[in-house]
């Protein structure tokens, strides 16, 4: 019987198999952040095991509030840098490096196809993009990780989602993954990998994988995965090409983690986008989504562009295609958050913060910031924002805060007009 | 082994997520105690009939809800919210799947049983008392009225190691 790619990096990586359900594996990278791992980290000092299995395969960075925007969220990066010196952790990013950590990890060349990825963050799928098995999980799974570089997992079952069709203009992977979450709902694809496949997945770049696998989360999936493939080999390029004659030899080895053509999934999804309108989300749960046909003219009073769904140098291409020679609405504040510094750079060098900021938009320091309502960009009770980040729950931007969840080229349309707009409108 | 069950209080809603659980702007936190005033403090269900300062939630020790319980962000402080407020089982029809494994990881219990048995344990009289028996897998809720319903549930043999252990990092610990 023919084993799909996840069953093939639980197979390299098995450690144990407590039952016959359950499998603890050895992990490639360990991912820290400064809002899940502090509290690893004291309650690993106060039981005498303030250890590290291995200080390179462990990545650090201090993302969620950077700088800090207080005393205890000071204290967080605190204890994270702290540690980091302590256990020799080379790979530490902190004030001036640090970028939202599911964009700055694979930027550095982290990730690579048939590794076991962890952090304590929910959306450690995006790296599924690579052809890895990128999971989120707890801090006690996170304190084991550091510890002992293994962590549990049930046997993987897979659902393929086929995705066919020739994608439509200004429709893009945000728009795929809403669609797909729409039809699985928050918890169709609970204990399942969703194994994206098909002719429009293979002509994406990693940015749009990524924005795919990272969203898998939101209809439950342990993880997405993306089969590796000479997209991935030319991303990974600088990183790997000592390891290989050429380029052809990399794709020719990531093949070695291809699903079988005999390999059995739990369950198939067929999707075919040619007929697909960019996608919207309403109400408080990333599977309530709508053609934006149909929310078009619902008054927003924040666009935010930014997150490690859709806070990479081609969203911020996009939004700008839109943003050159238009200035936002009046009542819209507006806020850019490139993802990292090097796509920060690589803005300016490309004249794009500047389309933003003549568009009257604020740039901000790469962090997640009002993604997750902790700072910068929180809402006010009965506001609303059309944003690129990956969740709408009810409060997550700010108390009493309704989000509204769209692709790049969406938003920056409804910065234009202040209300939800169809960004075809401003297409050619 | 840690006792489980006792008084339940009921949470008759699909998908509460964990911002609603313990919201983000409290994992600037580096205490589980901090959490305790805060417990589902966002939760608000349409029909008003959730409060989360009333008694019924500060006297439970299960929590009953329905499905995809703790889907959203990783956050165990979600789990420790619930620890410190002396919850130590919830019951629901399914759970997020890192929000399940955080519970077993800290060695306490998430039991999932069938929508026909929720539907059941929802209908009784409060106060509901549930007993609970890990080694029968098996779960008695008793009402104010001394009626009582009584079902199965099953839990993976993985997850009854860890709660055996005391939890994911003692085990690991002895294991690895
Ligand atoms: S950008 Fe948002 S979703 Fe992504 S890691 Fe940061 S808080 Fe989480």
């Amino acid at each position: 019987m023919g084993k799909t790619i996840t069953e093939k990096i639980f197979a390299a990586h098995l450690r144990d198999t407590p039952t016959p359900d359950n499998m603890v594996l050895d992990i490639d990278v360990v991912m820290c952040h400064e809002i899940t791992t502090p509290i690893a980290i004291v309650d690993l000092m106060d039981k005498g095991m303030d250890r590290v299995f291995d200080p390179d395969k462990i990545k650090a960075v201090i993302d969620h509030v950077t700088p800090p925007k207080d005393s205890k969220t000071a204290t967080q990066a605190k204890i994270m840098r702290d540690w980091a010196r302590r256990h020799k952790i080379k790979d530490f990013f902190d004030i001036g490096r640090n970028g939202v950590c599911h964009a700055l990890f694979p930027e550095k060349g982290f990730i690579r196809p048939g590794y076991t990825v962890i952090m304590g963050d929910s959306h450690t799928c995006t790296h599924g993009a690579f052809g890895a098995f990128g999971a989120g999980i707890g801090t006690t799974d996170l304190e084991v990780g550091i510890l002992k570089g293994v962590c549990a997992f049930r046997a993987p079952r897979s659902m393929k989602v086929e995705v066919t069709g020739k994608l439509p203009e200004a429709v893009s992977a945000k728009d795929i993954i809403l669609y797909i979450i729409k039809q699985l709902t928050v918890n169709g694809a609970t204990d399942l990998i969703l194994e994206f496949r098909g002719t429009v997945i293979d002509a994406m770049n990693m940015s749009s994988r990524m924005t795919l696998c990272n969203m898998s989360v939101e209809a439950g999936a342990t993880s997405g995965v993306c089969l590796p493939d000479k997209v991935t080999a030319e991303y990974l390029w600088p990183f790997i090409q000592e390891e290989y004659n050429s380029l052809d030899a990399a794709v020719e080895d990531f093949q070695r983690w291809h699903s079988d053509d005999d390999a059995v999934y739990a369950r198939t999804l067929q999707i075919d986008v040619s007929d697909l309108e960019p996608q919207v989300t309403y109400d408080y749960k990333p599977d309530k989504v709508k053609d934006i046909s149909e929310l078009v003219g619902t008054h927003v009073d924040q666009v935010y562009i930014g997150s490690c769904t859709n806070g990479r140098i081609e969203d911020i291409r996009a939004a700008a295609s839109i943003l050159e020679g238009r200035t936002i609405a009046d009542h819209v504040r507006g806020i850019l958050t490139p993802a990292t510094p090097a796509i920060y750079s690589r803005a300016l060098d490309e004249g794009l913060i500047k389309i933003f900021m003549d568009s009257g938009f604020c740039v901000l320091n790469p962090t997640c910031g009002a993604c997750l309502g902790m700072s910068s960009g929180v809402l006010a009770e009965g506001e609303v924002c059309a944003s690129t980040t990956n969740r709408n729950f009810n409060g997550r931007m700010g108390k009493g805060g309704m989000v509204h969840l769209m692709s790049p080229l969406s938003a920056a349309a409804a910065a234009v007009t202040g209300e939800i707009t169809d960004p075809r409108r401003f297409l050619n | 082994m840690k006792n489980f069950g006792g008084i339940a209080t009921f949470i008759d809603r699909d998908d509460i997520n964990t911002d609603e659980i313990i919201p983000a702007k409290y994992l600037t936190e580096i205490t589980k105690q901090a959490l305790k005033p805060h417990l589902l403090e966002d939760l608000h269900l349409e029909d008003g009939s959730f409060d989360p300062n009333s008694e019924g939630i500060q006297k439970a020790s299960v929590l009953v809800t329905r499905s995809n319980f703790g889907c959203g962000s990783s956050r165990e402080h979600a789990v420790w919210a619930l620890e410190v407020n002396d919850i130590n089982v919830v019951i629901g029809e399914s759970f997020a799947r890192i929000f399940r494994q955080n519970m077993f990881n800290c060695g306490i219990l998430a039991v999932e049983l069938a929508p026909e048995d929720l539907d059941r344990l929802f209908a009784i009289e409060p106060e509901v008392r549930i007993e609970i028996d890990l080694e029968k897998e098996w779960l008695r809720a008793t009402g104010r009225d001394g009626k009582s319903v009584e079902c199965g549930f099953s839990l993976n043999p993985f997850d009854r190691k860890l709660v055996g252990a005391g939890g994911w990092l003692a085990y690991a610990d002895q294991q690895y």
